[in-house]
C-alpha cells in the first residue's frame, strides 16, 4: 500500500498562497467598496453647500484590515476544521445540569436583582470611599434599574407576545409594533382625558389591542407566507402615520406628555406626605418608583410566560403548533384553522397592548417616534435569534440585544482611545446590524433551537429543530 | 383635467423609480423567496455613491457637462452598489441559503440597520443637498401642463434600462438560468447551472438598478440622507407585491400604480395621508386578489 | 339537518352526479356511487383518474362543480358534505382522512400529534381555552382521557415505544400508521384514505391490511381508500369503484370488477405516446413547472376522455356502445387499422355541432388518413379529430379560420393550430398521399 498522491508537504504551502491570494482579494474588493464611501467625506460648509474631505488614510486601513482578517480566516481555516472535530466530541459529554436550571436560577436573579443592585453599589462605594451609605447605592441603581431592567424586561414581554403569533403559531407578523402602540396611546388618551388609573387602563389596553388583532387579522389570514409579513408591515405603518397625522387626538409628532403615573395600590410615587416613600419613611426619590415599575414589569413579563407555557398545553396551543407545521391538516382534523389564526393574532396583540400601556405609564410621554418599523423588526429578531418557541432562548436574545446596547452608551472609556469626538452611541446600531447578521449566520436556529414537546408518555424529549417547521403565514 | 394629468405625469415619475427598486426585491424573492430588507439601503447606498461622485466631479474637474455628469454617477454608482450588494449576498445571505426561512429575513434585517447606520456614521447625519442638475421644462402647448426635463430624464431612462433588462432575462444565458433558478433551484443546478453565480448576479443586477434609480432620485429631489433607504424601500416592495411578487412586469406595474395613488391623493385628498392610502391599497388589492395583480396564483395543493 | 326520508339506510356515503371543473378542464364527470356503512369502499384506477379529487371534493378541500355529496351518520343526521366547510366536515359530518403525500406535524411528537386530532372535545372541555387556563378539573381530566386513546392507538399501530419522537423522525411506513391513527383520534365514522399502503413493504402492507381490518371490526367505522396495491384492495375491500378519467368505469366486489373487461383494458390500454402527447399539451398551456404539468396531465386527460365520450354517462346503460367502446379502446391499443371502422358507428352520431365546416359522416372509402402524421396531432386528437367528421388531410388543408377556431375549441388548444401550422402540413401530406395512396403509409407505419 503506497500513497497515490502526496499532498501532505504541499499542504502548508498551498494554504498560504491560498490564503494571501484571498486576502488581496479581499483588500481590492474593500477597496471598491469603500472607496467612495469611505474615502471621501461629504460635509456642509458656512453656505450650506457640500464638500468633499479626503480621507484616504481611512480608506487605507480599511482596506488593511478586510485584507488581514481574510488571510487569517484562510490561513487558520484548516487548523479551525480540526479544532471543531475534537470540540464536538467534548460536547456531547457536557452535562446539561446548569442548563436544567437556568431557567430557575434566572428568575430569581430577576427577583433579587434591584436589591443586588444597590447592594453591590452600595459596597464599591464603601470600597472606594469606606463611607456605608445604602442611599446613594440607592441613588446609583436608577440607571441600572431603569436602563438595563425595565428596558429589557419590556422588549422580553414584546418578544415573549410575539412569539405566540411567530413562533407557535408561525404568522410571520412585521407589524407587531402596532399593537403596542394601540396599548400605549389608548392608556395615554384614557388616562389624560378621563383620568382612568393605570390598574383599570393595563386590561383596557389590552382589550383594545387585542380587538385590533382581531380587526387587523380578519381580513388578512386568508394570506399566506410573505403577504401577510407585508400586509402586517403595511398595517404596523398605517397605524404610525395615523398616529403622526391625527393630530386633532394625538398631537402628532408632539406626542403625548404629562401621563399619569402607575399607583401601588393607590399609593402614589410622589415627593410629599402621601408618596410612597414618605408612607415607608424612606427619603424621597425616583429610585422607588423605577423599582416598582421593575417588578410590575417583570410581572406582567411573567404573565405572558405562565400564559404561553399553559397555553400551550391547552389545544389552542397545540392547534398553533400544528398550523404552524401543516395547515391543511389541521384542517383535516376539523381545525378552525381561521379562529385559531386570529386567537393566536389576538393573544399576542393582548400582550403587546399590556406592553404598550406599560410602557405609557413608564414614560409619561408617548410619541409616533417609538413605534418606527424597527422596533417591529428588532422584536421579531429577538424571536428568531432566541430560538423561534423558546421563551429562554427569546430572554436571553432579548437582554443580549438590548443590554449589548445599553452597554455601548456606557463605554466612556473608548473615548480615551479614540479621541473626544469619538461617541460610541453613534456606533451602537451599527453594531447592532452587524451583530445580528454575525449571530444568525453563527446560529440561523436561533440560541434555543430545539422544542420541548407539551405533553409526554413515557419521557419528555427536547424535539430537534431540525424537525420543526416554521411555517407558511 | 389638466391638474389631473399632471399630477399623473408627476406620479408616473415617482413611480418609474419605485418600479426600479421594485424590480430587485422582485427577482430576489423570484429566485430565492427572500424578501431582501437591506434592498432600500442599497438604494440609499447608490444615491450617496452618486452623491459623492456628482461632488467629485465638481470639485477635482469642474465644469462637467451635465448628460456626462449624470452618465458618470450612473455608472459608477451601478458598479459600486453592484459590488456592495454582491458583497452582502456573499457575507450575510449565501452562508444562511437552505436554511430557516426566517434567517436570511433577519440577517436581511440586520443588514438593512447596518447599513443605512454605516452610511450615517461615515457621511455623517444630515441631509445632503446638491445643486440642482437639470433645469426648466416644457410646456405642453395649449395648456398649463409642464414636463420637467428631470421627469422626463427619469421616464427616458426607465425606459432604456427596462427595455435592457426585459432583453437580459429573456434573451441571454444569464436570464434563462436565471428564471430556471427560480423554477427549481435543484434542478437547475443537476443541468448544469451555476446557481450561486446566477443568484450572485440577481443581487447586482437588483442592486445596479435600485443604484440608477437612487441616482435619478437625487437628481429629482436634489438631497439625500441616510435614512432615505427605508421609506422608498418599504414602498417599492409594497409595489412589488401590489404587482405581484416574483413578476418582472409585476413590479414595474405596481411601481407606476403606487406613484400614481401618491401623486393623485396628494393633490385632491390629503398629503400627510398618501402613505396611508398607498399601504391601504396594498391591503386591498391583497384581500381581493391575494397574489397581486400580475402574480401567479398560488394553488394550494392537497 | 336530519332528513326526513332516508333512501338506504346501509349507505354511510352517497356520491351522486358529483362533476369537478378545474377552468375548462373535467377532472370528475357525472359520478354516482356509494359506500355502505361498515364497509370498507376502495376507488381505484389508473394514475390521473380523479381519485384524490374525488377525496377532496368528499372532506371539503374542493367545492365540487356539481353534485351532491350526502353522508348519514349512524343517529341518522344526514349532512350535504359539498355544502360544509372543510374542518366542519371533520367536526360535524365525522369523515376523516389521509393524504398521499403524508402530512404529519413533523415536529411534533408522535403523541402530539394525536392530541392535535382530538382538538375539538378538548377544546369543549377546557372550556374553550379559558377553564382550562384556570387549572379547571374537567380539563384535567379530558386531557388525561386524550393522553389515554392516543395511548390506545399507539399499542393499535405499534409506536408506543416512540410516542415521545418527533413525528418526522419515523421510518416511512410507521409515518403511514401515524397518520392513520391520528386520523382515528377524531373518532370519524367515514375514514378516507388516500393510498395509505403506497410505499409500504410487503410486511407492512399486510400489516395495514390487518390494522384497517382491526378498524373496522373494532370501531364500526365505514372506510373509503384510494389504493394501488391491488393486493390490498383485493384482500380487504367489500366493494370496489373504478374510475377511469373522472367516470365510473365498473362498480361492484372485488371479484366482478377483477373480470370486467372495461377495467382490464383502462388498467393495460393506455398507450405511452398519449402521455407524451398531454406533456405537450400542457406545455402549449403555458404551464412551466414539471409538477403543475403532472397536473395538468391528469386533469386535461379525464377533460380529453370525456370530450371524446359524451355519451359514456350511465355506460351500464347502453351496452353495445360500451362494447364499442372497449372494442375501440383495445383495438387502439393493439393498433390495428381494422379498428377504424368501428368508430364510424360509434361516433357518427356524436359528431358535434361543433364541427368544423367540411366534417364528414365518416371516412371517405372506409379509409381515414393517419392524422397522426400531422405533427401536433397524438392518438387522442386523431381520435377527436375522427369523432368530429375530419378523417383526411385535405379536410384540414381546406379549413378556414372559423373552423380552426372550431376545431381548437373541441380540441381545447389556444392558437396551437397557427402556430404549428396543420394546414400547410396537412397540405404536404395531402399531396403526397394523392401521390402515394394512404394505406400504404399506415402499413408502413404499422
Amino acid at each position: 500500500m503506497k500513497p497515490i498522491v502526496d499532498i501532505e508537504p504541499k499542504e502548508s504551502d498551498s494554504v498560504f498562497a491560498k490564503a494571501l491570494k484571498e486576502g488581496l482579494i479581499a483588500g481590492a474588493l474593500a477597496l471598491g467598496l469603500f472607496c467612495l464611501i469611505v474615502g471621501f467625506r461629504t460635509d456642509q460648509n458656512i453656505r450650506n453647500e457640500l464638500i468633499l474631505t479626503q480621507r484616504w488614510g481611512l480608506l487605507t486601513i480599511f482596506v488593511l484590515v478586510a485584507a488581514v482578517a481574510r488571510f487569517v480566516i484562510t490561513y487558520t481555516a484548516p487548523w479551525r476544521e480540526e479544532r471543531k472535530k475534537t470540540k464536538r466530541v467534548v460536547e456531547a459529554k457536557e452535562p446539561s445540569a446548569f442548563r436544567k436550571s437556568f431557567p430557575k436560577i434566572g428568575l430569581a436573579l430577576l427577583f433579587v436583582y434591584p436589591f443586588l443592585v444597590i447592594t453591590i453599589l452600595a459596597l464599591s462605594q464603601w470600597y472606594f470611599t469606606g463611607q456605608w451609605s445604602y442611599q446613594s447605592g440607592v441613588q446609583g441603581s436608577l440607571k441600572y434599574v431603569d436602563n438595563f431592567g425595565i428596558q429589557i424586561l419590556i422588549y422580553v414581554m414584546l418578544a415573549w407576545g410575539l412569539n405566540i403569533v411567530v413562533g407557535l403559531a408561525g404568522l410571520l407578523d412585521l407589524g407587531y409594533v402596532a399593537f403596542y402602540a394601540v396599548g400605549a396611546y389608548s392608556y395615554a388618551l384614557l388616562s389624560t382625558h378621563f383620568g382612568f388609573s393605570f390598574w383599570l387602563l393595563l386590561p383596557m389596553a389590552g382589550i383594545f389591542a387585542a380587538t385590533w388583532g382581531v380587526i387587523l387579522g380578519f381580513p388578512v389570514l386568508r394570506l399566506r407566507g410573505d403577504y401577510l409579513a407585508i400586509v402586517t408591515l403595511a398595517f404596523g405603518e398605517i397605524i404610525r402615520l395615523i398616529l403622526i397625522n391625527w393630530t386633532a387626538v394625538t398631537k402628532g409628532t408632539f406626542g403625548i406628555s404629562g401621563i399619569a403615573k402607575a399607583t401601588l395600590f393607590g399609593i402614589p410615587f410622589v415627593p410629599g406626605p402621601n408618596g410612597f416613600a414618605a408612607l415607608l419613611g424612606l427619603p424621597n426619590s425616583g429610585v422607588y418608583y423605577k423599582i416598582f415599575l421593575y417588578y410590575l414589569i417583570l410581572l406582567l413579563a411573567l404573565l405572558t410566560a405562565w400564559v404561553t407555557i399553559r397555553l400551550r398545553r391547552m389545544p389552542i396551543g397545540r392547534a398553533w403548533e400544528a398550523l404552524r407545521e401543516d395547515e391543511i391538516a389541521c384542517r383535516s382534523l376539523g381545525i378552525n384553522t381561521t379562529t385559531t389564526k386570529l386567537t393566536a393574532f389576538a393573544t399576542g396583540a393582548m400582550f403587546g397592548g399590556f406592553a404598550g400601556s406599560f410602557f405609557a405609564a413608564r414614560q409619561g410621554f408617548v410619541s409616533p417616534e417609538s413605534f418606527v418599523f424597527l422596533e417591529s423588526a428588532i422584536i421579531l429578531a429577538m424571536v428568531v435569534l432566541g430560538g423561534m418557541g423558546s421563551l429562554v432562548g427569546i430572554a436571553i436574545a432579548a437582554a443580549v440585544m438590548i443590554g449589548g446596547t445599553e452597554l455601548l452608551r456606557e463605554l466612556e472609556f473608548l473615548k480615551r482611545v479614540f479621541g473626544n469626538d469619538f461617541t460610541p452611541e453613534l456606533y451602537r446600531m451599527l453594531l447592532f446590524g452587524l451583530a445580528m447578521i454575525v449571530v444568525m449566520v453563527w446560529k440561523p436556529r436561533g440560541f434555543v433551537g430545539s422544542r420541548e414537546p407539551s405533553a409526554f408518555l413515557h419521557k419528555r424529549k427536547v424535539v430537534s429543530g431540525e424537525f420543526t417547521k416554521e411555517g407558511h403565514g | 383635467m389638466e391638474y389631473f394629468i399632471q399630477q399623473s405625469i408627476n406620479g408616473l415619475t415617482l413611480g418609474s423609480i419605485y418600479g426600479l427598486i421594485a424590480i430587485g426585491y422582485t427577482m430576489v424573492y423570484g429566485i430565492i423567496g427572500m424578501i431582501n430588507f437591506a434592498h432600500g439601503d442599497v438604494f440609499m447606498l447608490g444615491a450617496f455613491m452618486a452623491m459623492i461622485v456628482f461632488l467629485a466631479l465638481a470639485t477635482f474637474i469642474g465644469g462637467v457637462p451635465v448628460v456626462l455628469a449624470l452618465l458618470l454617477m450612473m455608472i459608477v454608482a451601478m458598479l459600486l452598489t453592484g459590488l456592495w450588494s454582491w458583497t452582502i449576498e456573499r457575507l450575510a445571505y449565501r452562508p444562511l441559503r437552505g436554511s430557516f426561512r426566517l434567517a436570511p429575513l433577519i440577517t436581511a434585517i440586520g443588514m438593512s440597520i447596518a447599513l443605512s447606520n454605516f452610511v450615517q456614521v461615515t457621511q455623517g447625519p444630515r441631509n445632503k443637498p446638491i445643486p440642482p442638475l437639470v433645469n426648466g421644462g416644457i410646456t405642453i402647448y395649449g395648456t398649463s401642463i409642464t414636463i420637467a426635463y428631470k421627469q422626463m430624464v427619469i421616464i427616458i431612462v426607465t425606459a432604456i434600462l427596462l427595455a435592457a433588462f426585459w432583453y437580459l432575462v429573456n434573451k441571454t444565458t444569464l436570464g434563462r438560468a436565471q428564471r430556471s433558478c427560480e423554477q427549481d433551484r435543484k434542478m437547475a443546478a443537476l443541468l448544469g447551472v451555476d446557481v450561486d453565480r446566477t443568484i450572485s448576479m440577481t443581487f447586482v443586477m437588483g442592486a445596479m438598478l435600485a443604484a440608477v434609480a437612487g441616482t435619478l432620485y437625487l437628481m429629482f429631489y436634489g438631497v439625500i440622507s441616510f435614512t432615505d433607504g427605508f421609506v422608498p424601500g418599504v414602498k417599492a416592495f409594497t409595489a412589488a407585491v401590489l404587482g405581484g411578487i416574483g413578476s418582472l412586469p409585476g413590479a414595474v406595474v405596481g411601481g407606476l400604480l403606487i406613484g400614481l395613488i401618491e401623486a393623485l391623493w396628494s393633490a385632491y385628498f390629503s398629503i400627510d395621508y398618501k402613505d396611508v392610502a398607498a399601504f391601504s391599497i396594498l391591503a386591498i388589492v391583497l384581500i381581493f386578489l391575494p397574489s397581486g395583480i400580475l402574480g401567479r396564483p398560488e394553488v394550494e395543493k392537497v | 339537518m336530519v332528513s326526513e326520508v332516508q333512501k338506504n339506510t346501509s349507505a354511510i356515503l352517497r356520491v351522486e352526479r358529483l362533476s369537478m371543473k378545474f377552468g375548462g378542464l373535467i377532472a370528475i364527470n357525472d359520478l354516482n356511487f356509494e359506500a355502505k356503512r361498515g364497509a370498507i369502499t376502495a376507488l381505484i384506477g389508473p394514475n390521473g383518474a380523479g381519485k384524490t379529487t374525488v377525496f377532496n371534493c368528499i372532506t371539503g378541500f374542493y367545492k365540487p362543480t356539481e353534485g351532491m355529496l350526502t353522508l348519514t351518520r349512524q343517529n341518522g343526521e344526514e349532512y350535504l358534505l359539498e355544502r360544509m366547510a372543510d374542518f366542519v366536515i371533520t367536526k360535524k359530518a365525522k369523515v376523516a382522512r389521509t393524504f398521499q403525500n403524508i402530512r404529519l406535524f413533523s415536529g411534533l411528537t408522535v403523541l402530539e400529534n394525536l392530541l392535535v386530532a382530538q382538538h375539538n372535545p378538548l377544546m369543549l372541555s377546557s372550556g374553550f381555552t379559558v377553564l382550562g387556563l384556570l387549572g379547571f378539573p374537567t380539563y384535567r381530566k379530558a386531557a388525561a382521557d386524550a393522553i389515554e386513546k392516543a395511548r390506545f392507538w399507539l399499542e393499535k399501530i405499534n409506536l408506543v415505544d416512540r410516542a415521545d419522537d418527533p413525528a418526522g423522525d419515523l421510518p416511512y411506513g410507521a409515518q403511514r400508521r401515524l397518520e392513520i391513527a391520528r386520523a382515528m383520534c377524531t373518532e370519524p365514522e367515514l375514514l378516507c384514505l388516500d393510498e395509505p399502503a403506497a410505499g409500504l413493504n410487503a410486511r407492512e402492507s399486510a400489516e395495514l391490511n390487518k390494522l384497517l381490518l382491526d378498524i373496522r371490526a373494532e370501531t364500526g367505522t365505514s372506510i373509503l381508500l384510494i389504493e394501488h396495491d391491488m393486493s390490498v384492495v383485493m384482500e380487504i375491500s367489500d366493494h370496489v369503484v373504478v374510475l377511469e378519467y373522472g367516470t365510473k368505469i365498473s362498480d361492484g366486489t372485488p371479484d366482478m370488477v377483477k373480470n370486467d373487461p372495461k377495467v382490464i383494458a383502462a388498467y393495460l390500454g393506455v398507450e405511452d405516446e398519449e402521455v407524451v402527447e398531454l406533456i405537450e399539451q400542457a406545455e402549449a398551456a403555458g404551464v412551466d413547472d414539471i409538477t403543475a404539468a403532472v397536473d395538468l396531465l391528469s386533469t386535461e386527460a379525464l377533460h380529453e376522455i370525456v370530450e371524446a365520450h359524451p355519451e359514456a354517462e350511465p355506460v351500464e346503460l347502453i351496452p353495445a356502445a360500451a362494447i364499442a367502446e372497449v372494442a375501440s379502446s383495445k383495438a387502439r391499443s393493439a393498433r390495428k387499422p381494422v379498428a377504424k371502422k368501428t368508430q364510424p358507428t360509434a361516433t357518427a352520431a356524436a359528431i358535434k355541432a361543433g364541427s368544423t365546416s367540411n366534417a364528414l359522416a365518416g371516412p371517405r372509402g372506409g379509409k381515414p388518413d393517419k392524422l397522426i402524421l400531422i405533427k401536433g396531432i397524438g392518438p387522442v386528437n386523431e381520435r377527436k379529430l375522427n369523432e368530429h367528421g375530419i378523417f383526411h388531410f385535405d379536410q384540414i388543408a381546406a379549413w378556414k379560420k372559423a373552423d380552426v377556431i372550431a376545431a381548437e375549441t373541441y380540441l381545447a388548444f389556444d392558437g396551437r393550430i397557427a402556430r404549428e401550422d396543420w394546414i400547410a402540413q396537412a397540405k404536404k401530406l395531402a399531396k403526397e398521399s394523392q401521390v402515394k395512396p394512404a394505406p400504404k403509409k399506415t402499413g408502413g407505419a404499422k
